[in-house]
């Protein structure tokens, strides 16, 4: 049951982009299409999950020696060795995984969601479990905020607007709406 | 991009980040913090302030290591200084502002990752003068706090009738909460990007637009059509 709390809470109700601001650029950029939407999804959820599967371990050792303070440098540091790492395995071993996630994976090291989730699970204390949980939730959550809005999208490159409102201006907007209409969720867990 | 050859003046190098070339309004960099803390006056210019310092910090220790990182790992070891200083700050703010420092919670660790500064660090700072690029940091710092606090203020007055805390009359009796929700802060900035398009009269960027990016390179190299954006950071 807290588990899948967990799940509800960061897909819907505390969405990672709609809600807690986190990837916006990636989301700026990517949704424009579906297919890409799709791609950079499925490479944030799987770097989450990995990165946090990483990360667990070594905040106990910081935790051990007293320096949880560098959590900060050293989870980047893990996240982005741990990027390279993947694309270089992929590479080698599942080519056609590497040639549909591939692009992506370089971009998200610096994708703040990734640091984000991890700097929660620590600062809300989860176990491994609730941490894995709580990375693919977020995952899960990127995704549908990325696919809900690449649809968006693609009706407002057919509309009129304004020249000055062309482009970024329209498409903030537009997330605004999304945004409004993902706070119906609010309700869902006290 | 700003490093063309022809000389400018240390002048330029400071001004040209606050109007010109404001990393928020104009290259639309480091959209995650502007949208997320910018819901109080005082969070915003928390939040400026706090990423001023780590970008003059980062520019000038990249700026002096420029010809010892090698440039295949020159991502990597710029992510871990520009962490190193974000961990000073945190410090700094805990013991200093903690109100400040509660407020804009996970934020703050997450500098570290904020484009404007990895974007000056590629872009600029690992290429120009230690003068320059302590300039440079500061005239992009002080344009990121200027945006990040009209920015609040706006949210701060309509969303909930007051400006750094002090309760505005006829306005805090009407506040439109809106304004201080996450789909409010979308529609700030688009109306504030917008109204930008229009005092300097010219053409709105298509897309984010890849100056400054710190990934421009991987994009290219990436074999990925010419003008999408695959937005990293």
């Amino acid at each position: 049951m807290e588990y899948i709390l967990i799940l509800v809470g960061t897909v819907l109700v505390n969405n990672i982009v709609l809600s807690q601001f986190m990837g916006i650029c990636a989301f700026l950029g990517v949704s424009k299409q579906m297919k890409s939407s799709l791609g950079m999804g499925a490479a944030v959820i799987f770097v989450m999950v990995c990165a946090t599967l990483c990360t667990y371990p070594i905040y106990i050792l910081l935790d051990k020696f007293g320096i949880t303070y560098l959590k900060t440098v050293a989870f980047i540091l893990v996240i982005a060795l741990f990027v390279q790492m993947i694309e270089m395995i992929l590479k080698k071993v599942m080519p056609p995984m590497y040639k549909a996630l591939g692009i992506y994976l370089p971009l998200i090291t610096t994708n703040c969601a990734v640091l984000g989730v991890t700097i929660t699970n620590v600062d809300e204390s989860y176990n491994l479990a609730q941490s894995v949980t709580n990375a693919l939730g977020t995952g899960i959550g990127f995704t549908l905020a990325l696919l809900l809005f690449s649809g968006v999208r693609s009706r407002i490159d057919d509309s009129k607007i304004p020249e000055t409102f062309r482009g970024v201006p329209a498409t903030l907007i537009a997330a605004s709406i999304v945004s409004l209409s993902f706070m119906g969720f609010s309700g869902l867990i006290g | 991009m700003s490093n063309s050859t022809e000389k400018k003046s240390s002048l330029f190098e400071l001004t040209k980040g606050i109007i010109k070339e404001n990393p928020t309004l104009v290259g639309l960099l480091g959209m995650c913090p502007t949208l997320a803390v910018t819901n109080q006056a005082i969070n915003g210019i928390g939040m400026g302030l706090a990423t001023t310092f780590v970008l003059v910090c980062s520019n000038t220790v990249i700026s002096l290591l420029k010809k010892a990182i090698p440039s295949t790992v020159r991502l990597p070891s710029f992510i871990v200084i520009i962490a190193g200083f974000v961990t000073l700050i945190e410090f700094l703010m805990k013991g200093y502002l903690p109100d400040v420092y509660s407020s804009l919670g996970i934020f703050l660790p997450l500098i570290t990752v904020n484009c404007i500064i990895l974007g000056r660090a590629e872009a600029f700072a690992s290429k120009n003068s230690v003068g320059a690029s302590v300039l440079d940091g500061l005239g992009m710092g002080i344009g990121f706090t200027l945006a990040l606090t009209v920015m609040a203020s706006i949210r701060e007055i309509l969303g909930s009738g007051s400006f750094m805390g002090i309760k505005i009359p006829v306005l805090c009796d009407n506040s439109m909460l809106m304004f201080i929700m996450p789909c409010g802060g979308f529609f700030v900035l688009g109306c504030i990007i917008a109204l930008v398009n229009k005092l300097a009269n010219k053409k709105p960027p298509k897309e984010i637009s890849c100056a400054g990016c710190p990934h421009a390179a991987i994009c290219k190299g990436a074999g990925s059509k010419s003008d999408e954006c695959q937005g990293g950071v």
